[in-house]
């Protein structure tokens, strides 16, 4: 079951395709993970990759980076093939949190976006390094995590660590932002906040931005599209269209129903596999 | 306890450096000590410190099987390490998790030390080469030796300042490292190969056993004392230098083995700055504890 609150944005204007998919398929040891999905992202848009446990979320952000190829179908990231357009995408890996011990400082870990696949060594006073250093502050600010930026990662709260993987993701300015369950581990309050700054960070700095999500609730007033991966395909469009009784129940080949609760707030019902409940948290 | 010691610094100094052998002492031992640094600042970062220890012994059947061939050490040491850095690489790249893969170096290093074990008593030498082998010895290094060090070591620091920062991303943060082209598995295998060399250069200053002393201690404490990663290589380097001179000078001096020396210090550093860093957190603990109190 899920709740969702059906006010999503009017879509961007279509300009330049940020990644355009058409009869993708990916296959992994010989499975066919999702087959025939074609999507489009524009610049700047705000997309949420929806779908139960197993439906390729991660698969397709993969997909994206170049890291696992094409089965079948075309795919292009920022007008080349995906991969190789390395440094105007920034990618934020799902990942489990870093160990408390952990003795490397945020604002390093920041700078490691903008330099870390640089080889040699930086001679320091250069301008260079005084431009990147100004750039690193100049995201760290813009995420709001100037306070704790020089402190150990390993000591950081989950929002804090995910705030500074976030700068360390936009250092660059890429043009692609692909964030891989960035609201996983955070309480109901720092899953808005994570999802309001990434809404500002998407208009501000004009990138489009793929969030991997578990639970639609905290974004929802955010987004601009949504990509719901489900049975081996995927379907995209503004939530609104998405989120039907029709649509999910083709996508999932059973029955689903999308209710309209009284205050406006659509309720899933009816998932076959892995329920989309609000608050219920899967590994 | 300490022989021919003045307790004069300009006198004691100035003996120190009075023979060839202390000379080349110092001088290999000073540039082990900065491979040492380096090498261990990224092992520990990494926590491959079993992977080192790993090589460590592998160093031991190294020099035993060269002893036996008449070969020099040397060329036991930096071959019998190159193949197990190339063995680890081979376990980290095949591995399905990381308990297999520990399980699977800790069998090497089982393998490495009854195969040394089996080269000293095919070899009958006296027993005093074992003591050296395991434990190390400043005496008797040759100037060629130094050379031979100073060219490998002078190789590998040079190999991890060009990769620096693509290394240290691969190590803190390898799916956004190999996402933004880092080649992250080459990475890690040449990390290792250069580990190979840190170690046997290392074992022919303390011994196999106590490589630890030089590569892992120091650069465990550096990491103690500062989060900054270019600091810490500094800090790390410079306390390995420190317990290399105080451990080669502390040697010359006494009866005592300089591996003895060398790991008492650098065990010492580390339990000082533990401690020290304990007694500051339980201080602002406290400090804030009184705080919200008022």
């Amino acid at each position: 079951m899920s709740a969702m609150a059906a006010s999503p944005k009017p879509p961007a204007t279509r300009k330049e395709a940020a990644v355009s998919f058409e009869g993708a398929a990916v296959r992994l040891g010989g499975r066919t993970i999702w087959s025939d999905v074609s999507l489009t992202v524009a610049e700047a848009d705000f997309v949420a990759v929806l779908g139960p446990n197993g439906a390729g979320k991660s698969t397709l952000i993969k997909a994206i980076l170049g890291l696992l190829p094409l089965a079948a179908g075309t795919g292009s990231v920022l007008g080349r093939r995906p991969g190789e357009a390395k440094g105007r995408v920034g990618y934020l890996p799902q990942r489990h949190g870093f160990d408390p011990g952990t003795r490397i400082r945020g604002v390093d870990l920041v700078q490691l976006g903008l330099d870390g696949t640089r080889w040699g060594i930086p001679l320091p006073g250069t301008s260079s390094r005084k431009r990147d250093a100004a750039r690193v502050a100049e995201v760290i600010e813009l995420v709001g995590g100037s306070a704790y930026a020089s402190r150990p990662i390993g000591e950081l709260s989950g929002g804090e660590q995910q705030r500074l993987l976030i700068a360390q993701a936009l250092v660059r300015r890429p043009k692609l932002l692909l964030l891989d369950e960035p609201l996983d581990s955070l309480d109901l309050p720092n899953q808005a906040a994570v999802a309001a700054l990434v809404r500002r960070i998407c208009e501000e700095e004009r990138v489009a931005v793929l969030l991997v999500a578990h639970d639609l609730n905290p974004i929802i007033g955010y987004l601009d599209r949504v990509i719901y991966l489900a049975g081996g395909g995927a379907v995209e469009g503004p939530p609104e269209d998405v989120i039907t009784s029709e649509t999910l129940s083709r996508l999932y080949g059973a029955p689903i129903e999308v209710l309209h609760a009284s205050d406006g707030r659509l309720v899933v019902v009816g998932q076959p596999e892995a329920p989309f409940v609000h608050g219920d948290r899967h590994a | 306890m300490f022989q021919g010691l003045s307790w004069n610094p300009l006198t004691d100094m100035h003996q120190l450096f009075a023979y060839p052998f202390m000379v080349n002492a110092l001088e290999a031992g000073t540039i082990v000590a900065v491979m040492a640094g380096v090498t261990g600042w990224f092992m520990v970062l990494r926590r491959q410190t079993f992977a080192g220890h790993t090589l460590s012994v592998i160093a031991f059947p190294g020099a035993a099987a060269a002893s036996l061939a008449g070969l020099p050490l040397a060329v036991g040491y930096f071959g019998f390490c190159g193949f197990g850095a190339l063995a680890l690489a081979g376990i980290a790249g095949s591995r399905r998790s990381l308990s297999a893969e520990s399980a699977a170096i800790g069998s090497l290093q089982a393998l490495a030390l009854a195969l040394g074990f089996l080269f000293v008593s095919l070899y009958h030498g006296i027993l005093n080469g074992l003591d050296s082998l395991l434990f190390g010895t400043f005496l008797g290094i040759t100037t060629e030796q130094v050379v031979v060090l100073l060219a490998v070591a002078g190789a590998a620091v040079v190999l991890v300042a060009i990769a620096a920062r693509p290394l240290f991303f691969a190590s803190v943060h390898p799916d956004v490292a190999r996402a933004g082209g880092v080649p992250v598995a080459a990475m890690g295998f040449g990390f290792l190969l250069v580990l190979g060399l840190a170690v046997a250069e290392t074992s022919q200053i303390t011994g196999a056993l106590l490589v630890f002393a030089l590569l892992v201690t120091p650069a465990a404490t550096a990491h103690q004392l500062t989060a900054r990663p270019v600091l810490g290589i500094v800090l790390s380097v410079a306390l390995a230098l420190a317990v290399t001179w105080l451990g080669l000078a502390l040697a010359y001096f006494s009866i005592y083995p300089v591996g003895f020396y060398v790991t008492s210090l650098s065990f010492g550093s580390y339990v000082v700055v533990r401690v020290g860093r304990a007694l500051g957190r339980r201080r602002q603990l406290t400090a804030r504890l009184a705080l919200e109190a008022a």
